[in-house]
């Protein structure tokens, strides 16, 4: 070893490493200075680019749904609260493996393929590191069940929400409608209006139906937005600013919870319909339609099953029979053909005619027959015929006035259009004429069929609200109310112009009727005005006759409800034919029986000196008018008129 | 000759005191510049390090211990002449080459990757750790005893001497060290005078062995990680997402930085790795592009220091084997810095003295000890 180092030129060696080592300090420089300018390009030459790729990492801004706004009674009873309610939610970027996370929350929760449908459709709505739910109304159970397994779910999470509660159930539905979650349909309304889009970004809910669809854009509110500063995690550590969302407006009906439960159970297990309106300022006090449904499992989405039920049931809880129901009106409408005749000065007074308990048109031989076999006599006036409601008169009058008159009449009581309430799904009943038989039936109109409208049969339907509208028309001697549910919007400052055109719902000509046109009181074509027009004479002939049907008590077919009246009520009693308004359907033979029993109906308005109150009442397939529908309307009159003081006292005390 | 360092003439104050302190670190066979170059990059390193663990206190504690641990084996290493060390490290090799064997077939195959020899369920230990510091020694003992510049024969036993215990290692398999490995021991070869004839064909033939390398050699992850470095954005999520959000975090930095302990990139989780591998994005986000200029001055000091002791070192072998730690010690700063600003693959390489971690700084201060061993024989320092 010692030798063979001597051979080695340590000097030569030396002079080898010296170099390299020199070049490699060069190098090690050089790259240095590489290294440094790499740095220097990352954080002085694009400094600005990453500042604002840090901020963007850090800072989000999340939207913040606002509170809906509450629905209140006339005496400030809540109907439609918002309650406070824990559901599953995702934050997408915070998941590893989404597919593997749903599989897993399968697993202990039950959530069905369905629900993951959906679910999904709402992530694709989603902005980054929104939560969106899976899960809806988790038990106390399931709350305890996702705390245990919180560590294998990153991303997860369970988030309280404000959730639509109607405290009152199944009562009101009809009224009020429902929210329930937004879908494919809505959510494509949604995007497709530019100014509301952005304002439902965090909403989950919407109006579906009744007052919470057509005042959609008034109780919503106006969207927040949050900036916070997130982790990597999706977790929220701070706000760092934040426009507040603006909670909804709140409505105030004219409705009165007391009067509509009340209703409701007079009603029991009968379907029908009533509708109770103050002639004074068209404010809906009750408007009832049963049977019906409890709401609240629609707002978080009602089972299939449950939902097959309500809609396949022979007595179609969801059918809103106030609004959508389309009814012969039968006698109800004999005092309207009666002012007709007055008016156009075809009969007055005085007028009579014989009943022999039929009537015959000329060169016909087809007998009309008179619900009364025996006839009421053979001279019959237009007060007994009201009061009686004597079927020969109101033939005999309605082949002299002519479908054209009686349809240019009728119409000023707002037949045959919808009334324009504040809400959906109204149908406009039908007024028949020679140019509608034409165009639908491709026919010309027979004599034969204007006898069947003077007695409110044949083409001629209504809906219940559109014969309160009518008995209030004749409450008020001409003037025709526009039936409204909503009193009053809370005046908090946040309160947006509440008929600003931008609701969801105000927009669709489908559903609503343009104030503007129905709030001139004739139609465009029409010159005659009612309150104007007609005598106050024509008026209080035809008043006194509704008068007789209960005050009379001899002749009134409601005389039976005017047992302990202490005020006047103007009614009038129907018996309408079934024309089915639940056909094709299969029923057994006993049903169909039942169901083929006439309607019964009873309009009215009391007191007759100062109208607070006209109803219209229709039960269905209950037989005669005077014997269920009447007794039915006095109760409602009873209820508004008589014990106000103790209703108001009620009231305070059953608030909230 | 002048028993003076070049450090102590240059300080200031009473001569004759600083003789004596300087005596004493001649004592104990250490250098005192490289010394306390080296203890202010680790404590440097603590502070950043409380910042990237995110104020965790028993991290910096740890690596505290670790640090404790390491300096004390410095010391160990030092007291070893320089003549033993030499005999010692062909017989480290073969141990080293048993061992990684040993690895292979019997290793713990911890997160993926068989780098762990559990012995007697005591102690993990990476025998790739035993090689960083062995491998240079060995091809310098084989080198030193050569005629130098290398012959043909002589360069394709170097060559091999170096390459085999990387083969080993990117089995496992380790990219990183495999390549720290074989660079530590082709530096050897490199400052031994290897013909520039011979470099220019071994980096034709690297180019020419990329694409069998890539297909046969590479693994899936490690080739997505190199196709992640030219486009990171093609995998947001995945793969590019160390990269993008570690060059976001180094970019943000700016100038002066965003002050210690105020990063977002780093104390809001997006930055990965912040306390191991990506520790220079936390310190280039926190502290700025001054930050990063000490760091890298302090670095270059170190190995201007290890490349003056390699120049004075008495013998060819300790010349080699001080020039081949210092520049190792380079090629780990260039790899990870380059790898956390993006523009080299990520192979899983640490800061040196900087990232957290015991072993590597085990390792790292172990070869630096051989340094001072060196620095202590030679007399013209």
């Amino acid at each position: 070893m010692q030798n063979y180092a001597a051979v080695k030129d340590s000097d030569h060696e030396k002079r080898i490493f010296g170099r390299r080592i020199t070049v490699s300090i060069a190098i090690v420089a050089l790259i240095f200075l590489a290294l440094a300018a790499r740095y220097a390009e990352l954080q002085l030459l694009n400094y600005q680019t990453f500042v604002t790729q840090s901020e963007n990492n850090r800072v989000h801004v999340q939207a913040v749904a606002p509170n809906r706004g509450l629905i209140f009674d006339n005496n400030g009873r809540l109907l439609a609260a918002n309650q406070p309610s824990y559901n599953l939610v995702v934050v997408k970027e915070r998941v590893d493996n989404l597919e593997q996370v749903l599989l897993d929350l399968q697993q202990l929760f039950d959530i069905d393929a369905k629900s993951i449908a959906k679910f999904k459709h709402r992530l694709t709505r989603g902005t980054p590191y929104q939560a969106v739910p899976l899960k809806f109304k988790l038990t106390e159970d399931e709350i305890s069940r996702f705390a245990v397994n919180r560590y294998r779910l990153a991303g997860i999470e369970i988030k309280a929400q404000l959730v639509r509660h109607y405290p009152q159930g199944e009562d009101f539905t009809h009224v009020l409608g429902y929210v329930g979650r937004i879908n494919a349909a809505d959510q494509a309304e949604i995007s497709s209006l530019e100014n509301i889009k952005s304002n439902y970004a965090a909403t989950d809910y919407i109006g579906k139906l009744g007052i919470e669809r057509f005042y959609e854009s008034t109780l919503h509110g106006q969207v927040g937005f949050q900036q916070v500063e997130t982790n990597a995690h999706g977790k929220v550590l701070r706000i760092l600013g934040q426009t507040k969302p603006q909670p909804g407006v709140d409505l105030h009906l004219y409705l009165d919870a007391d009067l509509q439960q009340r209703i409701s159970t007079l009603m029991g297990d009968r379907r029908g319909s009533v509708v109770a309106i103050d002639p004074r300022t068209g404010g809906i006090l009750a408007m009832v339609s049963t049977p019906s449904y409890d709401p609240n499992p629609f707002v978080t989405g009602i089972s299939t099953i449950n939902y097959a039920k309500l809609r396949d049931s022979i007595d179609l809880p969801l059918f809103n029979r106030s609004l959508q129901g389309q009814y012969p009106p039968g006698s109800t409408i004999k005092p309207i053909i009666g002012l007709a005749g007055l008016h156009y000065q075809m009969i007055t007074a005085d007028s009579t005619v014989p009943d022999p308990g039929w009537y015959q048109l000329p060169n016909d031989d087809r007998f009309y027959r008179d619900w009364k076999r025996e006839g009421h006599g053979h001279k019959v006036n237009l007060h007994d015929s009201i009061a009686e409601s004597c079927d020969v008169f109101f033939y005999d009058l309605a082949y002299r006035l002519g479908v054209d008159k009686i349809h240019e009449f009728s119409s000023l009581f707002g037949l045959g259009v919808r009334s324009g309430i504040d809400s959906t799904s109204e149908r406009s009943g039908l007024l028949p004429s020679r140019q509608w038989k034409k165009a639908k039936k491709r026919e010309p109109w027979f004599p034969g069929e204007t006898l069947n409208i003077g007695i409110g049969q044949g083409y001629m339907l209504a809906t219940p609200v559109q014969l309160a509208v009518a008995t209030a028309t004749i409450a008020n001697r001409g003037y025709r109310p526009i039936p409204k549910l909503v009193k009053a919007f809370d005046d908090n400052p946040f309160n947006r112009n509440p008929f600003e055109k931008n609701s969801l719902a105000e927009n669709d000509l489908e559903n609503s009727v343009q104030h503007d046109d129905i709030s001139n009181n004739r139609p465009i074509d029409s010159i005659l005005h009612l309150s104007r027009d007609v005598s106050d004479a024509h008026w209080q002939q035809i008043i006194d006759g509704m008068e007789a049907v209960v005050h009379d008590p001899k002749k009134g077919t409601a005389r039976a409800i005017r047992r302990g009246l202490n005020y006047r009520i103007a009614g009038k009693t129907g018996t309408a034919q079934v024309v089915g308004i639940a056909q094709g359907e299969e029923y057994d033979a006993d049903a169909l029986l039942e169901r083929q029993r006439d309607h019964a109906l009873f309009v009215g308005f009391a007191p007759i000196e100062q109208p607070k109150v006209a109803v219209a009442v229709i039960v269905e397939n209950a037989g005669g008018g005077s014997t269920v529908a009447a007794p039915i309307a006095r109760k409602v009159f009873d209820w508004v008129l008589e014990s106000a003081d103790e209703k108001n006292q009620m009231a305070a005390v059953s608030r909230y | 000759m002048n028993s003076r360092s070049d450090f102590s003439r240059n300080l200031p104050g009473d001569p004759s005191a600083l003789r004596a302190q300087t005596g004493r670190f001649r004592r104990w066979r250490l250098d005192p510049p490289l010394l306390l170059l080296l203890m202010c990059l680790a404590a440097f390193g603590l502070f950043i390090l409380y910042s990237a663990s995110g104020k965790d206190i028993d991290r910096v504690t740890r690596q505290l211990l670790y640090l404790a641990f390491a300096f004390f084996g410095l010391v160990v290493v030092a007291q070893f002449k320089v003549e033993i060390l030499k005999v010692l490290a062909p017989i480290g090799y073969i141990g080293g080459i048993v061992l990684l064997l040993l690895v292979a077939f019997f290793g713990d195959d911890s997160k993926g990757a068989q780098r762990w020899l559990d012995v007697f369920g005591i102690i993990r230990f990476q025998p790739s750790e035993l090689m960083k510091i062995v491998v240079p020694l060995t091809v310098a003992w084989y080198l030193s005893e050569q005629l130098l510049p290398p012959s043909m024969k002589t360069l394709m036993i170097s060559f091999f001497i170096a390459i085999s215990p990387s083969i080993l290692i990117v089995l496992q398999p380790d990219l990183g060290t495999a390549i720290l490995i074989a660079a530590s021991g082709l530096f050897v070869l490199w400052l031994a005078g290897l013909g520039w004839g011979y470099i220019l064909a071994a980096v034709l033939a690297l180019l020419g062995a990329a694409w069998p390398i890539w297909h046969f050699l590479l693994h899936g992850y490690q080739r997505e990680r190199i196709m992640t470095l030219f486009n990171p954005e093609s995998d947001r999520l995945g793969a590019g997402w160390n990269i993008i959000q570690s060059k976001t975090a180094i970019g943000s930095g700016g100038w002066d930085g965003k002050g210690w302990l105020n990063g977002t990139q780093s104390q809001l989780d997006f930055l990965p790795e912040s306390h191991t591998d990506f520790i220079i994005a936390v310190l280039a986000e926190e502290l700025g592009f001054v930050g990063v200029f000490l760091l890298l001055l302090l670095y270059l000091l170190i190995i201007i220091r290890g490349a003056q002791i390699s120049l004075a070192a008495k013998t060819t072998f300790a010349s080699l084997v001080a020039g081949s730690i210092t520049l190792t010690f380079f090629v780990y700063i260039v790899v990870n810095m380059g790898m956390v600003s993006g523009v080299l693959p990520v192979v899983g390489v640490p800061l040196p003295l900087v990232s957290y971690g015991g072993t590597s700084l085990v390792t790292m201060l172990a070869s630096f000890g051989i340094l001072m061993a060196i620095s202590a024989e030679s007399s013209r320092l």
